[in-house]
């Protein structure tokens, strides 16, 4: 099997769980990767402090489209601040895969649109 | 490939040592030439010889060592400006080709371009050909407007036609070569149109000059840039021609030593040119290595790259149209484009398919390729590109082609 492209890493990038739009929503960003240009915007509805639900839509490699997918489940359920915590290897541990250097931002860009939506703060993540 | 090419490529690889590395056992396969060429011994030599004998600073050394840093880099001024058929005096020195860009927009834009006037580029500028305008009319209230590219990858001069019939078109900047698509823009056809209708132009030739001959005389540009690193030269020299009559009258881009005549308390007389525009402590061992560089190039011939490039690129078509789900970019003639290939893979990334060929030791680019209003003009996020240039050969696009097939295995496509 191969070390980066998992099975369960292609399984999300080809079908991306938690992917589209939510009308309305509460919390919304959407942010790029400069690097690439690949583009990643979230919708989140909040409920009594907590994410009660969100979709991610947008384009981008396996690494970053399974990093949104894989970490779009977790997210639902916690709370807006717990969610602004996360940090980047809160996100390498649900990837679960090694990442390089040069392939960190695509995993991370995710977290970083998420922590804008939430905090307002779109840096990446450390 | 016909029996120039392939004596060029056997005669050249040796010169390259970067070629003879191993990445996980396999040979490297360096397909990104369009982003930084890789440099001959014979340039790597000239650029340590000038630091280990000759190093001093220019021009005004009254010593026989800076006498002979001059030379070696008034004499690379000489031999680049020849290499491209046009005067040593009017090749300026800068840092890359965008700040050659940059030093039109300042020092010639500012002065020249008013509320109402129209900046004219295309859709397939890279992002040094772009920025520089927006700033140049965010400045001084003109308009930029865009010239379309065909889905062949093609400018069509019926449109430029109508857009310099409008008037008010102030400066036309345009790339030689497309970075992308590879397609070779007809530059003559388009400075005569622009000078006609009273403008301006800016030539982008990075991906021109590296690969085939040019005279820019022939091509009218008023001002014609390039860099050195993607023509086997070292990073940080890039080279700026301009006409004579707009270079004399343009105020200085940067301010500071080497480029003034005389300092007063309050103002200061310029040099002359080409120095007038090179302040400071020019790239000396950069512009020596440079030089070497097109003595390197001029031994090949230039009529021998291109006709490589040419042949490698149609391979690189034909080969890489065998590949399942695959999209090529630009036009499919190789006679009319450079040597550079973009190309997308159903249910693949660009960015993964670069990962795959990494494996293989296979050096390609993934990503919008500092052209992201192209990316958008052809409805991709990104593209794979792979590009080439003399120490190519056949063998290194079949090994491409082996790297997407199993690239697309790994994805179970």
């Amino acid at each position: 099997m191969d070390a980066l492209y998992r099975d369960y890493i292609l399984d999300h990038y080809k079908n991306p769980r938690n992917f589209g739009e939510l009308d309305p929503h509460d919390l919304e960003l959407h942010d790029h990767n400069p690097l690439c240009g690949d583009e990643l915007g979230v919708h989140v509805v909040v409920e009594e402090g907590k994410i009660a639900d969100l979709r991610f839509h947008g384009q981008g490699c396996a690494i970053s489209q399974a990093a949104a997918s894989i970490t779009s489940a977790e997210l639902i359920g916690m709370t807006v601040e717990e969610v602004a915590k996360l940090d980047a290897d809160w996100v390498l541990d649900q990837l679960g895969i090694e990442i390089s250097p040069t392939r960190r931002k695509c995993a991370l860009l995710m977290q970083k649109v998420m922590r804008g939506a939430t905090t307002g703060d779109p840096s990446w993540p450390e | 490939m016909g029996p120039v090419a392939d004596r060029a490529v056997v005669d050249v690889r040796a010169d390259f040592p970067v070629l003879q590395r191993e990445y996980g056992g396999k040979p490297l396969v360096y397909l990104d030439s369009a982003a930084t060429s890789q440099k001959p011994r014979q340039v790597i030599d000239a650029v340590g010889r000038y630091y280990s004998e000759s190093n001093a600073n220019i021009h005004r050394g009254v010593y026989a060592l800076a006498r002979e840093a001059t030379d070696l880099f008034e004499g690379a001024r000489e031999r680049v400006a020849r290499f491209v058929g046009w005067d040593e005096a009017t090749t300026i020195f800068t840092k890359n080709a965008t700040e050659a860009i940059n030093l039109v927009a300042y020092a010639w834009g500012r002065a020249h371009v008013s509320p109402g006037d129209v900046v004219l580029i295309t859709h397939m500028e890279h992002h040094s050909n772009i920025v520089p305008w927006q700033l140049l009319c965010q400045d001084t209230g003109a308009t930029l407007r865009y010239l379309s590219v065909s889905d062949q990858g093609e400018l069509s001069l019926e449109e430029l036609d109508e857009l310099l019939a409008g008037g008010r078109v102030k400066l036309v900047a345009f790339a030689h070569v497309s970075n992308v698509l590879g397609t070779i823009n007809p530059v003559a056809e388009i400075t005569a149109r622009a000078r006609a209708a009273g403008a301006v132009t800016v030539v982008d030739a990075s991906q021109a000059v590296p690969q085939m001959p040019v005279d820019v005389g022939e091509l009218g540009a008023d001002f014609y840039v390039w860099t050195g690193h993607k023509a086997l030269g070292p990073t940080g020299i890039g080279v700026l021609h301009g006409t004579r009559e707009l270079l004399h009258e343009m105020r200085p881009f940067l301010g500071g030593g080497d480029m003034i005549s005389k300092v007063e308390f309050d103002s200061s007389t310029w040099n002359e040119l080409p120095w007038k525009f090179e302040a400071g402590t020019s790239p000396i061992a950069e512009g020596v290595g440079l030089g070497a560089a097109i003595d390197y190039l001029s031994a090949i011939g230039m009529e021998n790259v291109r006709a490589h490039e040419r042949e490698l690129t149609a391979y690189a078509l034909t080969r890489l149209s065998e590949v399942d789900g695959i999209r090529l970019f630009g036009p499919m003639d190789a006679e009319r484009r450079g040597g550079v290939v973009s190309f997308a893979i159903d249910g693949m990334h660009p960015h993964d398919i670069a990962e795959l060929c990494d494996r293989e030791a296979v050096c390609i680019r993934a990503g919008h390729h500092c052209a992201q209003p192209l990316m958008r003009r052809m409805g991709v996020p990104a593209t794979a590109r792979a590009s080439f240039h003399v120490y190519n050969r056949r063998e290194d696009v079949d090994r491409l082609v082996d790297a997407l097939v199993a690239g697309r295995q790994v994805f179970g496509l």
